[in-house]
């Protein structure tokens, strides 16, 4: 349980996606300075794929994705 | 709070949040009109951001857009906000920021809306610096009547009106904004999210007329005559061919689609406002019985 505890704090945030918004821009994935998001496999409503973290232990939570996305779907907070 | 089941769980233990722009929309009209790929979304998340990082009492601040998809933006923002006819979007504002002197008026709007039918009204609204921000999203077309030429299309651009290239001169906005006397000019690009938020907020913290150009893609109807694939690609060749200057001029601040184009903040200075001047000469005139209008 601890393990486990400490291997999530390694990431010094994470992502959260509203998936239903999302319309398939790819901004988030081309611009995360760390590279660590991809379009996923699933699809939403409208038929778009929506993003999701490919390496969550890396993630900082910069909330750079947050700010390109235009449809609001993506935001990244840091962990407190 | 609701929202926390449409948020995305895949990967461990994730708390529930919401975004921390959505106090600012109207999340009941989401998801929004603009095609995948078009940047003003991202323009209308870090002015957000803007607004918290500037600590902007939102109870004081009203936003005000024209025609067009820009246009659209006051729609979707959780403010006093009018979308109001083509055109016509610094009128308005000219108008709710002398009956409440204590509103921070934004215009937010499209480069056909504020520099086509609206060019007068911003050449003047400079003129007498008055206390209004105008943020401009320039996607160099009329994106929503279908992609017509505008003031701001680049030569040898086609658009719907101009099929063999277009060949008129286009308006420099940086140059024209400074040389009517805004006290404030920036231009970036929707992929220039850090510089645009940092920029924004010192817009917003500023008094007088504050400017502020971004380029946008268009994929739908600008990218697709000019074999730019879509959104991502325009955005890709922001970053690759936009140079950053510091202390750059606007005059030379012209926009050749093929060669570098220079981003930064051209003007940051201070000029007696409209309702300075205004006081400052009615209490010359009127003497001491004249009271100050708009300041505390
Ligand atoms: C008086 C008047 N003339 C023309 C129109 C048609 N019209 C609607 S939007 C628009 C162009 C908007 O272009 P722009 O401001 O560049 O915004 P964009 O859609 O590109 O964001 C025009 C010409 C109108 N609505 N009202």
């Amino acid at each position: 349980m601890e393990t486990k505890e400490k291997k999530k704090r390694k990431a010094k945030g994470t992502v959260y996606i509203k998936d239903e918004l999302c319309k398939g821009c790819g901004f988030c994935i081309e611009f995360c300075p760390l590279h660590i998001l991809a379009f996923s496999e699933k699809f939403n409503a409208k038929g778009y794929h929506p993003p999701e973290l490919i390496d969550d232990d890396r993630c900082s939570g910069c909330d750079i994705c947050g700010m390109y996305c235009p449809d609001f779907a993506i935001f990244g907070e840091k962990f407190k | 709070m609701g929202k926390t089941d449409t948020l995305n769980k895949t990967a461990e233990v994730r708390t529930p949040a919401e975004n921390p722009v959505d106090k600012y929309l109207r999340m009941d009209r989401m998801p929004h009109i603009w095609c995948p790929g078009c940047g003003i979304g991202s323009t209308v998340n870090c002015f957000v951001r803007a607004v918290e990082d500037a600590m902007i009492d939102i109870k004081k601040l009203a936003i005000v857009s024209g025609i067009g998809c820009t246009g659209r933006v006051a729609g979707y923002m959780n403010l006093d906000s009018f979308h109001t006819t083509h055109g016509r979007a610094i009128p308005m504002a000219t108008g709710v920021k002398l009956a409440n002197p204590e509103m921070n008026v934004v215009v937010y709007s499209g480069d056909g809306d504020l520099f086509a039918i609206g060019g007068n009204h911003f050449i003047h609204a400079a003129r007498r610096n008055l206390d209004i921000k105008i943020i401009c999203v320039n996607n160099f077309t009329y994106g929503m009547t279908g992609g017509q030429v505008t003031p701001t299309t680049p030569q040898g651009i086609i658009a719907s009106t101009m099929p063999y290239g277009n060949f008129e001169h286009t308006f420099n906005l940086p140059f024209l904004a400074e040389s009517c006397g805004a006290v404030y000019v920036a231009r970036w690009t929707a992929a220039h999210v850090k510089q645009l938020t940092k920029s924004m907020k010192e817009m917003m913290s500023k008094k007088g007329f504050g400017f502020i150009e971004i380029f946008s893609p268009c994929p739908t109807l600008f990218g697709r005559r000019n074999k730019i694939a879509d959104g991502l690609e325009h955005m890709i060749q922001f970053k690759d061919k936009c140079k950053i200057k510091k202390g750059a001029s606007a005059k030379e601040a012209t926009f050749d689609p093929d060669n570098e184009i220079v981003l930064g903040t051209f003007v940051n200075t201070e000029r007696k406002t409209f309702m300075e001047s205004m006081n400052d000469r009615y209490e010359k005139v009127f003497g001491p019985k004249y009271v100050r209008y708009g300041e505390e």
